[in-house]
């Protein structure tokens, strides 16, 4: 009880400091401990109405598009737009203060192996820094880089390089 | 060896339940430990009567001279057709195979015009040292390989090589080899290697092996494998199952181990795999991502890098284990680096000014001097064998591989492919492998070129490859 209590507290605080009145949830979302029956795993097929927290669905269903960010070629920064996607896990990591999560670093396959590596490695920092700044504690978050050994987009384009390059948060079950 | 047992033995007593456990789970992605091919000794070779006067019959100015060189290469002959677990046909039809491996390295390679054993006759064994001199100048080839392969008591071949020069009639150079029957290939190698250096005044490498990442699998869950082989392609061996992804290796300057980096605890992390032991171990206890490994020239270090907090830079390790000491320490990429082959100096690239440039280093870090300024891109610097260039993969729109001096002047593009990247050196610093990357499918491929930039081909792997690494010539 205490920790819903809380969680409300922290949802109250990001928001008025976030200007997130859109982002807000309609209900409140079931709290950390509910059933233990039968929970689904993400990689069951998309049952909306009973992912339950701690789980990936759970995580996609509340934040939406913005589990991942974006990144322009070669670059690591957290854009405007990857601020509002960062600050909406922020918000949501506020209300689950137990989970625990990976930041998954990504780059187009336009460059060298183990440079994008490296790069993968900076982009998750990045991100992982700029949740850290908004409150998420640091110990909760580790990061992954895949360099260029994972793309979403599987086509030689500008189009599918841009998907490529990102910084993915993925619930550690 | 026995300091790095040492040094694993003291890790496991210190923190024996974690590392033990740590240890057998890092061992899960791999096969079975290869059985590594024993020595090759050097056999006493009857020669023919004429002395060998050791000099260059002519001036090798660049690879197109010497690429229009006729050889004859007829089956090796045996002095009597014996069983051998090398070819089920005996000695005899060893023989013969020993000469189409001899043909295929050279015709491949882009050196000479090689005509092998299918379409010559061959010649008896009295006559390996003793050349039908008629029969071959008839035939038109300017060079004639002629050998022998012998089974002795031991079950131990005998392998004899001859190079002659028809026109002159003259015995050029000869040299023979006793290997284990699953040696033989060595020793066609060996015989290719003697050829190859006598007639263009180069160092030798064909008897050398590549390791390199097999991948299998579609462009978003590609299966990527550590594998092994020849030079040519022979003996492959898968090394692990595939089930971590597996990236950039490096083999040791004595073939007994293989560094590079694995998925297998779910990170990446560079691990020392021993070859002969099929296990691995960690380069280095840390929470960070190693990567980039790479050997020094005497295999006593390892050179790593290590993104600590997105921040990645280059370390050092004894090969033992040991304190890492840190070489560079700017805000930005240091990855990547390569030793000279005297180990005194380190090429490496670095986005420190904004973009992936290469640079040098002392190999202490002091001393760390930009030497690319050509406008596009520098990444996966190597250091040539033979130290008078550093091949590099140059990002300018394209992908390519490229050559340049020490200094960063004299830029040669050799390729010209979509995505070209990593090149590795042949042991004699004439060839450049490296992978080909085609746009889309992302299917990828091992290639070769020479310094020319005109011979290149496609390397023929099982599966497609990705970043091979060249070893050094055998002993």
């Amino acid at each position: 009880m205490n920790k819903s209590l809380t969680t409300a507290m922290l949802m109250v605080s990001v928001c008025a400091t976030a200007a997130c009145s859109r982002q807000a949830p309609e209900e409140l979302p079931a709290a950390p401990t509910t059933t233990t029956a039968a929970t689904p795993t993400p990689s069951v097929a998309p049952t909306t109405s009973v992912a339950g927290p701690g789980t990936q669905e759970h995580f996609r269903n509340a934040v939406g598009q913005s589990t991942v960010v974006y990144f322009d070629t070669d670059r690591f920064n957290i854009d405007s737009s990857d601020a509002a996607a960062l600050q909406a896990q922020a918000q949501y990591f506020a209300q689950y203060p137990s989970l625990t999560f990976t930041v998954e670093g990504h780059t187009d396959e336009r460059g060298t192996r183990e440079y994008n590596l490296a790069l993968g490695e900076r982009r998750a920092n990045a991100a992982k820094n700029y949740l850290v700044s908004l409150g998420v504690s640091a110990d909760r978050i580790t990061t992954l880089s895949y360099g260029k050994e994972r793309p979403t987009a599987l086509a030689s384009t500008a189009e599918a390089w841009a998907q490529n390059r990102r910084a993915a948060s993925v619930l550690i079950n | 060896m026995k300091s790095t047992m040492k040094f694993s033995r003291l890790a496991i007593a210190l923190v024996s339940a974690s590392i033990s456990y740590s240890a057998l789970a890092q061992n899960t992605d791999l096969g079975e430990p290869v059985a590594e091919g024993g020595d090759v000794e050097a056999a006493d070779v009857a020669g023919s009567d004429e002395e060998d006067d050791g000099g260059l019959v002519f001036t090798v100015t660049d690879d197109t001279d010497y690429s229009d060189v006729g050889i004859a290469i007829p089956a090796f002959a045996t002095d009597r057709d014996q069983p051998t677990p090398a070819n089920s046909g005996g000695t005899g039809a060893l023989g013969q195979e020993v000469a189409r491996v001899i043909t295929a390295n050279l015709r491949n390679n882009g050196l000479f015009k090689p005509t092998g054993p299918d379409s010559l006759p061959s010649p008896r064994f009295q006559q390996i040292t003793a050349p039908s001199w008629s029969t071959w100048g008839s035939r038109g080839a300017e060079m004639l390989v002629q050998g022998y392969v012998t089974a002795r008591a031991d079950g131990k071949l005998v392998v004899g090589c001859y190079l002659y020069d028809v026109a002159l009639q003259d015995e050029l150079i000869r040299d023979g080899w006793v290997v284990r029957p699953a040696d033989w290939r060595r020793a066609a190698h060996k015989c290719s290697d003697l050829i190859y250096a006598r007639l263009t005044g180069e160092s030798p490498f064909f008897d050398s092996r590549i390791a390199y990442i097999a991948e299998t699998g579609p462009k978003d869950n590609r299966v990527k494998r550590l594998a092994v082989m020849d030079s040519d392609g022979a003996n492959h061996r898968f090394l692990t199952l595939g089930s971590a992804t597996a990236l950039t290796p490096r083999y040791s300057p004595d073939y007994s181990k293989i560094l590079y980096l694995s998925y297998v605890d779910g990170n990446p992390r560079i691990y020392v795999y021993d070859i002969g032991r099929g296990s691995q171990t960690l380069v280095t206890e840390n929470k960070s991502p190693t990567l980039a490994p790479r050997w020094s020239p005497d295999g006593q270090h390892i050179l790593f890098s290590m993104a600590v907090n997105g921040n990645t830079d280059i370390y050092r390790v004894p090969v033992t284990g040991g304190r890492i000491t840190r070489l560079t320490d700017t805000p930005g990429i240091d990855i990547g680096g390569s030793y000279s082959p005297d180990g005194s100096k380190i090429v490496f690239e670095s986005d420190r000014s904004g973009t992936q440039q290469c640079y040098v280093m002392n190999a202490d870090g002091s001393n760390q001097r930009r030497i690319t300024f050509f406008g596009g891109r520098c990444a996966t610097p190597e250091w040539s064998p033979r130290g008078d260039q550093i091949a590099f993969t140059r990002i300018a729109g394209d992908f390519n591989v490229a050559v340049m001096s020490p200094n960063g002047r004299n830029l040669r593009v050799l390729t010209n492919g979509w995505q070209d990247e990593a090149p590795t050196w042949a042991p004699n610093g004439r060839i450049i492998q490296f992978f080909r990357t085609s746009r889309n499918s992302g299917k990828s491929n091992l290639w070769q070129v020479d310094l020319t930039g005109q011979n290149e081909r496609r390397l023929p792997t099982p599966v497609d490859a990705s970043d091979p690494a060249w070893g050094p010539i055998r002993p």
